[in-house]
């Protein structure tokens, strides 16, 4: 490994949408400063433009694929595809933030500067290719959802949130760094390529302090995907922050800290699967059977989604279990159909939510296919799609994770995961049967059409989710060969 | 583009031309509705003309649709799936003409989706790629669903959840073991599929194939429904409206019967075999069952959905009788249900957009304010009996001479819902036709429409048709069994008493 610290013209290009990304945030800050507290509206355009930038930068990046900084950052074709899928949804969030935010009187650049940063950090996530770079990473994206969870300073259930959600990601991160000091221990590197040759001697030559190291890295990254036993602050969160942002944090964040737990697990700790597959079985089945069975229950449509959103974590877990280039493709496509879908479904919330978030139950949405037949047309193909049903992109990714798990003979733990699939079509239904099959309520009845932003941020997922479901071999395809991780 | 695709996606862009009419437009909705559920009609025409008995499959196209792993958009048409897309697209047009007047609310969607349904309907019969069948086996249950859900009667949400429940706990099992079919036989092409299984390349370990087996035959007999698994069946029967009530009826039922004759028995022999006793034991314990039942129901509506279990308890029995008269029988019993149920959801359904009420008591002599109703209703409470001449003898004899042969006590238990079914018709018949009328019936109940004869004389004709002249319609379907029951055979040992010589030689 060379060490050289002046980074090159490639190296830079490599790492340019996280650059852009954070010089933008920056920008949005001190243009704020000197415009004054008036002007949240442009500066939003301008975190879209810095957001779409930053797809071209990934993409830009892609045709160059490789290290960079001495091997910490690998811009691969893995590294690439969850930076777009991070990006994109960054990009919806803030497109729909604008008129919530509007009606909260709240927008203000500092809003869209942390959105900035946290996409930075889980772009950086997406393509670090060394543990200590990861962690930055992770924090980067962390402190800065943590703080947007408690944005409305004067909302109570916000404060509450953050609060919540900075603690247990506190100890999260502190389960994830003492994994990292217990593999430098036991491997002599952070690097995870180093760490994997370290690994990888004679069978039974590794210590107990490898398993151990795996278990902490993997219940760090757990809390941030939301999996069992770690998923308890998600439905609190998910309700007390805004809209908007749990729409992000169901999205983004979920997304990258999968794309590190695949990476690391795929890569760096590989040769000792033996030793947490099965920690990841369990948690993979307790994280479907608790998301589902909790999401039976809610009458909160924001705790409902973020119960879902736990349930959907358990499939791609399934996925991680499998784990082999066909369980990460799996796992890749999935999260992109999942970003697409659920962030759509939570734009509907934010819209239907009203000034202070006053219709968030699921019967205030009784009769909206009546007063919006789009929005309820739309948000329809959404929910079908997180059920599973086929020509959305929710069926292909149950479909490819399911066979990926099957390919790696886990014929168990895929019965058990479409027999929750069936379980959880109950709790959508009752979304669609409200919506439908019920006269309108009052909260449905003084509805306007959604905002130009809403109807696009709408419009955009649903048809990201028709198209991952009738041709889905494109991104499959790419998933796939951008799957085999070099180590 | 063969004449197969146009009648698969004539519907579909039937369902998308609906969703850009403005919905205050309700009468060129409904109009555009009839013509593409007709065009359609008159398409599939040309599927029974230009069928050849013969070759495997016709009007073929296979292309790939998904590449890795790869999934084809392969589709065809035999002596199996001919009659049923022919039912579908006869069906959809007739039910497109009763909803006419009765539905007044949100006409724009229920149209839309009722073509989105005969896009999924026709697609799960022509399917010969395990996804692709999976796939339109779904798409075939969204629409269903909100037409309960939507259009129905009181508990129509309860109704409509349980059987989109039912139906997808089942689907997730068979999605299951199609998957592990593939990684065991590296496709999901049928027609691949089978090649293997002739070459003796699909061999499963016996827990391995019984499993896959059940993988699959839970879906199909909750589709079917078989007894006891038919519990979503009544609810959603009565709840639906009843162009919704006629598809679920005639065709969606058919999806599970056709699903164990086209994939169960040929790609599981062995375990299809093994199983057999216990499909039949459940299958003769629905007849009896639902005939029973259907004697006591206060409801006409309920009483017709519980005669499904019934007549359905003897197309499964046809087909795992093993033998070409029950599996023929079994086909041609498909057709029939379709038609007489049709018909009796149909004419239930007048009588109780007429009389506001579907409780057979709230009834009595009908037939002197309605007598062509009451004639119409005649020919299929008798067709629904058996009757000879008319359709049902000619299915329920051929799978009670096939279950005879294999087993004469079966058919004796079996032939026991024949008599039960003469008993529930004629005294429902009774008892709504004849005797005193009650006021609201005098007042209220007229005889049939311009429309609704047109809607039914088709049927009439059809049932009449089956009942008289069935090699019009046999040899398609003799010639399809007689390969599925070969491959059936082909592995395992065959019984003696099962290997009776066919019909027709086979070419």
């Amino acid at each position: 490994m060379t060490h050289s610290f002046v980074p090159t013209g490639v190296e830079l290009l490599r790492l340019s949408p996280e650059i852009l990304l954070v010089l933008a945030g920056t920008l949005l800050l001190v243009l704020e400063g000197l415009t004054g507290a008036k002007r949240g509206r442009e500066l939003g355009r301008l975190a879209l433009v810095a957001l779409g930038a930053a797809l071209l930068a990934s993409l830009a990046a892609a045709r160059q694929p490789g290290l960079a900084f001495s091997g910490s950052i690998s811009a691969d074709g893995f590294a690439t595809f969850f930076r777009l899928v991070v990006i994109a949804a960054g990009l919806l969030v803030a497109l729909f933030s604008g008129p919530y935010l509007r009606r909260e009187s709240a927008e203000r650049g500092e809003y869209y500067a942390l959105l900035l940063y946290s996409v930075a950090g889980q772009c950086l996530m997406a393509s670090a290719n060394e543990l200590i770079v990861l962690f930055i990473a992770l924090e980067t994206s962390s402190i800065a959802s943590y703080v947007l969870a408690g944005y409305l300073r004067a909302d109570r259930r916000a404060n509450e949130a953050a609060v919540k959600y900075f603690l247990l990601g506190s100890f999260a991160s502190a389960f994830l760094l003492y994994g990292i000091a217990l593999i430098y221990g036991e491997a002599g590197s952070t690097w995870l390529g180093q760490i994997r040759a370290a690994l990888a001697g004679p069978p039974g030559s590794a210590t107990p302090l490898a398993g151990a190291a795996a278990a902490f890295l993997f219940a760090g990254f757990a809390f941030k995907v939301s999996a069992a036993p770690f998923q308890v602050w998600a439905p609190d969160v998910y309700q007390g922050a805004p809209a908007p942002v749990a729409a992000f944090l169901s999205a983004g964040p979920k997304a990258a800290a999968f794309a590190g737990l695949l990476r690391v697990f795929m890569t760096a700790f590989e040769p000792v699967s033996a030793s947490w597959e099965g920690i990841v079985w369990v948690s993979a089945l307790a994280t479907m059977i608790v998301g589902n069975l909790a999401a039976l229950l809610q009458s909160n449509i924001k705790r409902l989604l973020a119960y879902s959103s736990i349930a959907h974590a358990g499939y791609v877990m399934v996925a991680v279990t499998a784990h082999s280039s066909i369980g990460t493709a799996a796992a890749m496509f999935y999260l992109a159909a999942y970003v697409f879908m659920n962030v759509g479904a939570f734009a509907v919330v934010s819209y239907f939510a009203r000034q202070g978030e006053r219709y968030v139950h699921v019967d205030d949405l009784a009769g909206l296919a009546w007063r919006q037949p789009v929005v309820a047309a739309l948000l329809s193909l959404l929910l079908l799609s997180l059920i599973g049903v086929p020509l959305t992109g929710g069926f292909f990714g149950k479909f490819y994770v399911f066979t990926a798990a099957l390919e790696a003979g886990l014929v168990w733990l895929t019965v058990l995961g479409l027999l929750n699939s069936a379980v959880a079509a109950y709790y959508y239904l009752r979304i669609l049967v409200v919506m439908y099959m019920r006269e309108p309520s009052e909260a449905a009845a003084d509805l306007a059409a959604p905002p130009a932003p809403v109807r696009a941020a709408l419009w955009a997922s649903a048809l990201a989710t028709l198209i991952l479901g009738i041709f889905p071999s494109t991104v499959l395809e790419y998933a796939s060969k951008a799957a085999a991780l070099a180590p | 583009m063969n004449l197969l695709d146009a009648v698969l996606f004539l519907p579909l862009a039937g369902f998308l031309t609906l969703l850009f009419v403005p919905r205050e437009r309700e009468e060129t909705i409904r109009r555009l509705a009839l013509g593409f559920a007709s065009v359609t009609f008159v398409l599939s025409l040309g599927l029974a003309v230009g069928y050849r008995a013969g070759g495997e499959f016709a009007f073929v196209t296979d292309k790939p649709w998904i590449r890795s792993p790869e999934i084809r958009y392969h589709v065809g048409l035999d002596g199996l799936s001919l009659w049923l897309v022919l039912l579908t697209t006869l069906l959809t047009p007739i039910g497109v003409a009763v909803s006419w007047n009765y539905i007044r609310k949100r006409v724009k969607e229920f149209y839309a989706l009722f073509l989105l349904l005969e896009f999924g309907l026709v697609g799960v019969f022509v399917a010969l790629d395990l996804i692709l069948f999976y796939v339109f086996w779904e798409v075939s249950l969204v629409p269903m669903y909100f037409l309960i859900g939507v259009w129905g009667h009181e508990r129509r949400i309860y109704a409509a959840v349980k059987f989109f429940l039912f139906t997808m706990a089942g689907s997730v099992l068979m999605l299951a073991a199609i998957i592990y079919l593939y990684t065991y036989a590296g496709t999901f092409d049928y027609a691949e599929l089978l090649r293997l299984q002739a070459s003796g390349n699909l061999a499963f370990r016996r827990t391995e194939g019984l499993l896959l087996f059940l993988g699959f035959f839970l879906a199909f007999a909750i589709k079917v429904p078989l007894f006891p698994l038919h519990t979503w069946l009544p609810d959603a029967h009565v709840e639906a409206p009843t162009a919704g009530s006629v598809m679920l009826a005639s065709v969606m039922l058919k999806m599970g019967c056709y699903g164990l004759l086209r994939f169960l028995l040929p790609l599981f022999p062995q375990a299809s075999r093994e199983c057999a006793p216990w499909i039949v034991a459940l299958a003769i314990a629905g007849i009896i069952y639902g005939a029973l039942v259907a004697l006591v129901q206060p409801n006409m509506k309920k009483l017709v959905a519980y005669t499904s279990v019934s007549h359905l308890g003897f197309v499964v029995l046809g087909i795992f009788t093993f033998t070409p008269l029950g599996a023929d029988g079994a086909v041609y019993q498909m057709i029939n249900h379709g038609i007489s149920t049709a018909m009796l959801f149909l004419v239930v359904g007048m009588l109780a957009a007429r009389g506001g009420s579907s409780r057979i008591a709230d009834y009595g002599g009908v037939a002197t304010p309605a007598p062509n109703l009451a004639t119409v209703f005649m020919i299929t409470a008798l067709a629904s009996a058996g009757l000879p001449a008319l359709n049902n003898f000619v299915g329920e004899y051929l799978v009670l001479q096939g279950t005879a042969r294999v087993n004469l006590r079966w058919a004796v238990l079996a032939a026991t819902g024949i008599i039960l079914a003469a008993a529930y018709m004629l005294w429902l018949y009774q008892r709504v036709f004849f005797g005193p009328a009650p006021e609201s019936v005098r007042d209220r109940v007229y005889d049939l429409k311009k429309r609704e004869w047109a809607a039914m004389a088709p049927l009439v004709v059809l049932m009449v048709w089956l009942g008289v002249a069935s090699e019009t319609f046999l040899p398609a379907i003799r010639q399809t069994n007689a390969l599925i029951l070969e491959r059936a055979r082909a592995s395992g040992e065959v019984r003696v008493e099962l290997s009776l010589p066919l019909e027709e030689a086979r070419p």
